[in-house]
């Protein structure tokens, strides 16, 4: 009996012990690439945040200017409440504070300056796709816009979503690391279509069904899935009758700058502020993400509850 | 008999007129509708895939603008949900923002109506006065499918 107690309590250790070494921030190695030398290109950083959609989420709600990303919009998702924090230039509230380096670990592997799990509801499962380039130009781009004072409310998540180290396991599991890779293959706007869709745009994150983990069947990508805010049903990009079958590469742009689709329709939802974004960067890399898109292979997408 | 087929037409029209009356989510998805038509003509116009034509430039801003001045009044209470329905519940929370929604739209369908007189203004005016479209779809609409 002794020994069955010992036995049980062995196990518990090692389990405990495993728990806390397989959950380590340590654990993730994205994001901790060298910073590429060179000045950081504020247009290009400019690009990077409108592509990356960081105002939809980080601006002061109830106030005209997206170009102050002082946090506090509340994300009702069906793991709990999320407010977007402040990521304002202010030194003491915000990044004004941190290094690149710091800025990078957060965008690519999820970390935290004080080596703490970001929530996926930070698409760093997206950003880890995205030069280090890119990412220190998108810094710079954020040093430039406003200081915003105040820290924004912790997130209000029931359990065990509230442990912020279970998500160690989740990141070992699903977060690859892996930065976008060119197909050689295909033509330059098909690869800068494909990078700003799968890396900054993070379109997949809403354009996907997820399974009970939180994850995105591969074969079922862009095919459509619940609205992450449970309003709704958010529709399927892939060329399908059940999508995108049909438009052509200018209707794909045109409702990426004006949000009409080719149907007379305008788009809403969350997609309203992706379009006011996606309508600040260049219209080449709208017809990229369209080339990309169109070029997917079609899914048959579900319709959602009537 | 000729008497017969009038008085059967008018009860007709007085029967599908109650009926629209008394079904406002299919009111309002049918001047939705209309207003979708409406735009596409707009879109190919002002993108060159249909021939400008004035008067059915200024068609497309009247239809906005007797839209605008009949939605607000389809949206009573009991028609929160049922037939298919896309308006989100923020309708009914905040009822007088989204009247003023309504003005707003109908006031710009106006000024780009009386603002347009060829292809080039009628472009101008139908990309500014179309950003009412998204705008009221991002809060007061949700897609179920």
């Amino acid at each position: 009996m002794k020994r069955t107690i010992a036995i049980v309590i062995g196990f518990a250790l090692l389990a405990a012990t495993g728990f806390v070494i397989l959950t380590s921030p340590e654990m993730v190695r994205a994001g901790l690439e060298p910073i590429p030398a060179g000045q950081p290109d504020l247009a290009n950083g400019r690009t990077m945040f409108y592509a990356g959609g960081c105002a939809s989420c980080h601006a002061t709600p109830d106030q005209d200017d997206k170009t102050r990303p002082g946090g506090g919009l509340a994300l009702h998702s069906p793991f709990g409440t999320f407010y977007a924090p402040n990521i304002s230039p202010h030194p003491r509230d915000s990044i004004g504070g941190w290094t690149l380096e710091q800025f990078l670990r957060a965008m690519r592997g999820g970390v935290s300056p004080e080596g703490r799990h970001y929530y996926p509801a930070f698409p760093y499962t997206s950003y880890q796709r995205m030069a280090s380039a890119d990412v220190r130009d998108l810094f710079a781009f954020i040093r430039t816009l406003p200081a915003v004072e105040g820290r924004v409310r912790g997130h209000d998540l029931p359990f065990p979503f509230s442990i912020r180290r279970g998500l160690g396991l989740w990141k070992l599991a699903f977060l690859d690391g892996r930065m976008f890779q060119p197909d050689s293959a295909k033509s330059a706007s098909w690869n800068r279509g494909a990078y700003l869709t799968e890396g900054p745009g993070h379109c997949a994150e809403c354009h996907s069904p997820r399974n009970a983990l939180g994850v995105i069947p591969a074969e079922r990508r862009f095919s459509g899935g619940p609205n992450p805010e449970r309003k709704g049903w958010v529709p399927n990009i892939t060329p399908d009758a059940t999508g995108i079958k049909g438009w052509t590469r200018s209707d794909v742009v045109e409702v990426l700058t004006s949000g009409l689709t080719p149907f007379g329709d305008s788009v809403g939802s969350n997609m309203a502020s992706v379009v006011r974004n996606m309508a600040q960067i260049p219209e080449a890399d709208r017809a990229a993400i369209a080339e990309y898109l169109l070029s997917l292979p079609p899914q048959v997408g579900r319709k959602g509850p009537q | 008999m000729i008497r017969m087929i009038f008085t059967g037409a008018a009860l007709a029209v007085g029967i599908a007129t109650v009926m629209a009356q008394g079904d406002p989510i299919a009111e309002r998805r049918n001047i939705m509708k209309g207003n979708g038509a409406a735009t596409r003509t707009g879109s190919q116009m002002a993108k060159g895939e249909a021939p400008f034509d004035l008067a059915k430039a200024k068609a497309i801003f009247q239809t906005y603008e007797k839209a605008a001045q009949r939605m607000p009044t389809l949206f009573p209470e009991n028609s929160k949900t049922g037939g298919e329905t896309t308006a989100a519940p923020k309708i009914w929370e905040d009822m007088s923002k989204f009247k003023v929604a309504f003005a707003k739209f109908e006031k710009d369908a106006k000024e780009a109506e009386a603002a347009t007189k060829d292809l080039d203004t009628f472009k101008a005016a139908f990309a500014n006065v179309t950003k009412n479209c998204g705008a009221c779809h991002e809060t007061y609409r949700i897609k179920k499918s």
